[in-house]
């Protein structure tokens, strides 16, 4: 068995299996806890439209803090559009997603791609610069935070040197490209990328929760 | 430092803040335990409340750092450690180690070091001194983390760890001891409503048997504004309510919620329902201060342990009715208003319009400030810190950011309805010479009632 088989076979198992199971444990694992039940007399019925809405309101910082944080914001959105597009619209991801899900859709072409994925790279770096640098970053920061973003760098780089071949041998190349991504799935439930689900939950709780009583949102 | 508990220090009267005196040698350090007991306790009552939402929370952040520029302590200081979501470190680090979803991996790994007793000492000027639990962090969060309630889970371990700041400590033992945090005992009270009653010539009503209303006072009207007393008495007599002031429940502070000693809170908020109950009241008012409102309003039924029988209102959200209603009418007052929404109240709270209709009913001119109502910057004094003698400096430097805001909008006049934020603008003002007055809406609403309209 090649490398290239094992990525495309027995690691690509293992890695979706714990990608789901541990997604599964930890979102349980909270659900779980028990809640008492809030009896206060709420102000507005509806709580629930304000979850809803919560979800939407913190995409986007409130106009005060603008000035603050509206440059970290647009290099986040670079970082998470980056990963959607290469990994929805490139042609060789399209074509692996087709085999599982049994129909193709329309792609970028190949050029675009590329340039999308050089501009996530540098976004990603200028995230880690900036953690590295920004001293309230710098004191919170963790090894979650620098795995998580080695990881989720990791598959832009060797997907990048794939396209181009930059690899001394090309599928060995692809292999470690493929198996850089089954690391990133097998990572995800134990850290912070666990937030692209969280996002949702806390979002709504507190929108929820206060939509209750009025205030803020 | 020992482990002595010398916490006796006297209530200073004189000072434009309600506190006691600085203390000469500090002990912040409460009873005699050992480190392993004190870590026990702190982890035991940091899990007892903790339930589905905690949990969430715990789990969202990504350490992004938005937090720290909207906290107004970290805006003041630019020191890291104010970072918002840092403030709650060890207490995440406990969580993840003992009991979340993935504490068997951290714990047979040991990635997440067990928590020390000096990492709390270190972290009671993080827990206590540099936050106020005004949420303003949560606009800003992207994962939407109520913050300030972690910080008040953190603040109930510590409280039974003995690791509370010397001058909280002594106020909370006040309480529990005398009934009032700031010596407002029974006795004084009456004394007060007496005196209040005299001076300003209207009819008090004090231990009714049975009233439609119940009119609660927290311990800084009763010692340093008593003209509320005198105001809210205008008011009601005015609108010919049937009312009443109850010396067996009176105190809107609740220093069970504060220490975090659930069985002192239920205690403290059962007077005032018992009380309510007992002369059928239908209503309750409570006074101009921001903690009262989350005590009473949104955390006094969960303590009733049922919904409570009848209603909760704070004074603002009271008067605001009144002028819908049109039971009372007030003359026009010719100027420019900023207001200062207590955080409790209004962010926290949700009476945030209220205020608002008021001043409308005044015919003022209202000036928001660059950052008002829901997003209103807190003036640094709430949760307990105008009390810490340690927490002066930085309070007085978030208090000179926040007049730069409020002073930009050129208003006439400041106007706020928390009694807390209140004492902490007069200190500050009077420290760093602001030269302008923080106002009570209820007694600006009490000066300009229309009384011949009866
Ligand atoms: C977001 C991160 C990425 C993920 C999750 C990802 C995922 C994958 C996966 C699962 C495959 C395997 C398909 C197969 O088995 O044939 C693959 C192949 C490939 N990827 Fe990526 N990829 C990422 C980023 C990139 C980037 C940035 C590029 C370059 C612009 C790239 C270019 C390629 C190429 C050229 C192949 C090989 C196609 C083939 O020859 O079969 N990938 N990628
Ligand atoms: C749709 C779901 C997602 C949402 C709403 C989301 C949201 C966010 C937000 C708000 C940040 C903070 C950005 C900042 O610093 O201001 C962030 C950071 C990050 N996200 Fe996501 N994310 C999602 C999915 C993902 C996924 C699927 C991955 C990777 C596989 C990922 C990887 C990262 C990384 C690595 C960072 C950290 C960048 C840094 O070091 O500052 N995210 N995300
Ligand atoms: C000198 C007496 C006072 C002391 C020592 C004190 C102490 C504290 C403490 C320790 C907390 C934290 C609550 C917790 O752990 O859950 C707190 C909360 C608070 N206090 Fe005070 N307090 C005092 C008087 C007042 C008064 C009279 C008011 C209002 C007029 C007030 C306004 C607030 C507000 C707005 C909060 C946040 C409420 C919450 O969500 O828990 N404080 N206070
Ligand atoms: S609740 Fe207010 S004071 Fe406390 S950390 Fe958040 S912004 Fe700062
Ligand atoms: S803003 Fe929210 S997600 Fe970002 S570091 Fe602070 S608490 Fe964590």
């Amino acid at each position: 068995m090649t490398l290239l088989d094992f990525a495309r076979g027995p690691a690509m198992q293992i890695a979706i299996i714990i990608f789901v199971l541990g997604i599964f444990w930890r979102l349980v694992g909270v659900w779980a806890l028990r809640q008492k039940k809030d009896l206060s007399e709420p102000r507005q019925k509806g709580a629930w439209i304000g979850g809803i809405k919560g979800l939407f309101v913190h995409a986007w910082p409130y106009k005060p803090f603008v000035p603050k944080v509206g440059t970290q914001y647009i290099v986040g959105y670079i970082i998470h559009l980056g990963l959607f597009i290469v990994l929805i619209f490139g042609t060789p991801h399209m074509l692996f997603f087709a085999d599982i899900v049994g129909f193709t859709w329309w792609t970028l072409p190949g050029g675009v791609i590329t340039a999308v994925s050089v501009i996530t790279l540098v976004a990603l770096f200028v995230a880690l610069a900036k953690r590295l640098v920004n001293p309230v970053q710098r004191l919170i920061s963790n090894f979650d935070d620098y795995a998580a973003w080695f990881l989720t760098t990791a598959p832009f780089v060797t997907g990048l040197m794939t396209k181009m071949n930059l690899w001394p041998h090309y599928e060995t190349g692809l292999a470690i490209h493929i198996l850089s991504v089954w690391l990133l799935l097998i990572y995800f439930p134990f850290g912070k990328l666990m937030h692209s689900f969280w996002f949702v939950v806390s979002r709504y709780t507190t929108g929820s929760r206060f939509a209750r009583r009025g205030g803020m949102s | 430092m020992s482990n002595k508990t010398v916490t006796e220090i006297e209530l200073d009267l004189e000072s434009k803040r309600l506190s006691v005196r600085k203390p000469e040698e500090r002990f912040d350090v409460q009873g005699e335990m050992s480190d392993d007991e004190r870590i026990e306790k702190a982890m035991l009552n940091f899990a007892k409340d903790f339930g589905r939402v905690s949990a969430t929370y715990m789990e969202s952040c990504i350490h992004c750092g938005a937090c720290a520029h909207a906290c107004p302590f970290y805006e003041a200081s630019g020191d890291p450690r104010h970072t918002p979501i840092w403030k709650i470190e060890p207490f995440k680090q406990a969580y993840k180690r003992e009991a979340g979803p993935l504490a068997f991996v951290y714990k047979t790994l040991n990635l997440k070091p067990k928590v020390t007793v000096d990492e709390l000492k270190n972290w009671q000027e993080l827990l206590y001194d540099t936050c106020t639990m005004c949420g303003r962090c949560t606009l800003i969060c992207p994962m939407s983390i109520d913050i300030a309630t972690l910080v008040g889970m953190a603040r109930h371990a510590m409280f039974h760890a003995g690791l509370v700041p010397h001058e909280l400590y002594t106020v909370t033992e006040k309480a529990f001891k005398e009934g009032s945090p700031l010596g407002a005992t029974p006795q004084v009270f009456e004394d007060r409503i007496e005196w209040m009653g005299d001076e300003h010539e209207v009819e008090m009503h004090v231990d009714e048997d049975q009233a439609d209303v119940l009119v609660l006072m927290s311990s800084i009207e009763i010692q340093k504004y008593p003209e509320s007393m005198a105001a809210t008495a205008k008011i009601l007599n005015h609108m010919g309510k049937s009312w009443t002031f109850r010396t067996d429940g009176y105190e809107a502070t609740n220093f069970g919620m504060l220490s975090g000693n659930t069985a002192w809170q239920k205690d403290m908020s059962m007077k005032i329902i018992n009380a309510a109950e007992k002369i059928g009241a239908k209503l309750v008012i409570l006074p101009e201060c921001g903690h009262a409102y989350q005590a009473l309003r949104w955390q006094g039924a969960n303590m009733y342990g049922k919904p409570l029988p009848f209603q909760v209102q704070h004074i603002s959200e009271f008067l605001a009715d009144a002028i819908d209603a049109g039971a009372i009418k007030l003359k026009t007052l010719n100027k420019s208003v900023a207001f200062h929404d207590p955080c409790q109240v209004s962010r926290r709270g949700g009476a945030t319009p209220a205020p608002r209709k008021v001043l409308e009913a005044l015919g003022v001119e209202q000036r928001e400030t660059e950052s008002g109502g829901n997003m209103n910057l807190c003036c640094g004094g709430g949760g307990g810190v105008i009390t810490i003698h340690r927490a002066d400096t930085l309070r007085y430097k978030i208090m000179g950011n926040k007049f730069r805001q409020l002073d930009a909008t050129g208003a006439e006049m400041m106007v706020t309805s928390c009694s807390n934020c209140r004492q902490n603008f007069d200190d500050s003002g009077e420290k760093l010479n602001w030269g302008k007055e923080m106002n009570s809406l209820l007694e600006l609403v009490a000066d300009n009632l229309v009384e011949e309209a009866k």
